[in-house]
């Protein structure tokens, strides 16, 4: 079983809800950090750190004196990321995705596989929960790679929460594909329920099924409840507005953690998602 | 010799379009003769990366030496250096009056993008 815990908004409780799913979850569980970008589970979960690997995107690397000027390979490639201007042959590494289409098609073997670095990925344990998450190289934009290389981390067995980058761009994605279900955590304010539509849009065009949790649920209005209504998406669980969370979230603390009350809860959000997940 | 203008319209009388890669014209003019090839650009203006790599490949395709044109980013600048064409920036007005200063000298090479890439 693998959640992704997801949010179009930035800043909803993706982490809490992540974390706190994780720590009260009784069997072995694998809890990822995919927001490479600005990766913080760790800070919370203090895991111990046992290994870490340098993650490499392919580039093209040219060889001039092989290149016939056919531009086969300028054809296939989406992102202008190689181009022959007069006779050579000029890369773009930064705009190149790694699909490898140029080498590919050369029919001269003018393009062999360079690699230039994206990013770290480490595995870690504490307790019962294995750790894993990516750290972007600063500079780089290209984040999915590395999200690609930190799902791999998953086995089969066992149950795995994702947490997400915000948004609903290619990282997004990347941390959602193929996954059972997506957790959507938002809160109920007009920005909230705007950039929550845009995520729902994309967890249904990926055709995966998905429950709501709403932060911070006391505060703001109705929309966000009404549009799960309209739409026949669960409300599987709500976290009203608390100067106590906030103070224990604000220390590194993790929700489930501070008190049974909260552990049982996260623990019951576990059991719908499973229910929801077999529909 | 083959100038490339970037240029808001098809004809001489045109203002140029201060954008390189996206530019909604690019206008090749043979300063001796004065004849125009209208090259149509619209496909980098919808393009959604690489227009100005783009861009950069086609005016070296049309056998301009010369660009002169408003802005230029790092990418297009590479482009035009790898295809040998000298670039100028910061031209405005119309494509006629622009070509007129480059043929009496009065405009000068850059030697760097006036524009950072983006993203």
């Amino acid at each position: 079983m693998i959640v992704t815990v997801a949010s179009g908004k930035g800043g909803t409780g993706k982490t809490t809800v992540a974390t706190s799913l994780a720590c009260a979850i009784s069997d072995s569980v694998h809890l990822l950090d995919c927001d490479v970008e600005e990766p913080n589970v760790h800070i919370f979960l203090h895991p111990k750190i046992q290994y870490q690997e340098t993650v490499y995107t392919m580039v093209p690397e040219v060889d001039q004196e092989r290149c016939n000027g056919c531009r086969k390979c300028v054809d296939i490639c989406r992102f202008s990321a190689i181009t022959v201007v007069g006779q050579k042959l000029l890369t773009f590494p930064e705009l190149c995705h790694g699909c490898v289409g140029c080498m590919v098609v050369c029919p001269e073997n003018a393009i062999t596989e360079g690699g230039r670095e994206v990013g770290k990925f480490e595995i870690g344990q504490r307790g019962a929960i294995r750790f894993g998450h990516g750290l972007l190289r600063i500079g780089e934009a290209m984040a999915p790679p590395l999200i690609r290389k930190v799902r791999e981390q998953i086995d089969d067995k066992g149950i795995t929460i994702i947490d997400a980058p915000p948004g609903t761009s290619c990282p997004v994605i990347t941390a959602m594909r193929g996954v059972d279900f997506v957790l959507l955590v938002t809160e109920p304010t007009p920005f909230g329920l705007h950039d929550l539509k845009l995520a729902v849009e994309a967890v249904i065009k990926l055709g995966i099924p998905c429950g709501i949790v709403i932060n911070r649920s006391d505060l703001g209005d109705n929309g966000v409840q009404d549009y799960a209504q309209q739409q026949g998406i669960p409300v599987l669980m709500e976290i009203p507005f608390s100067r106590e969370i906030a103070r224990n979230y604000s220390k590194g603390r993790i929700l489930a953690e501070q008190s049974p009350k909260w552990r049982e809860k996260f623990a019951g959000l576990y059991e719908k998602i499973k229910i929801c997940a077999a529909c | 010799m083959k100038i490339a203008v970037t240029s808001t319209g098809t004809d001489l009388q045109s203002a140029m379009d201060p954008r390189f890669g996206r530019a909604r014209y690019i206008l090749i003019v043979d300063t001796e003769t004065m004849e125009v090839e209208v090259m149509d650009n619209e496909k980098n203006v919808q393009s959604f990366k690489g227009a100005g790599i783009q861009a950069a490949t086609a005016v070296a395709d049309m056998g301009a030496e010369v660009l002169l044109t408003g802005y230029c980013g790092p990418n297009a600048f590479k482009t035009l250096n790898a295809g040998g064409i000298k670039v100028v920036q910061d031209v405005a007005g119309t494509v006629q009056v622009a070509v007129a200063n480059f043929t009496n000298g009065n405009l000068t090479y850059s030697e760097e993008p006036n524009r950072e890439g983006h993203w």
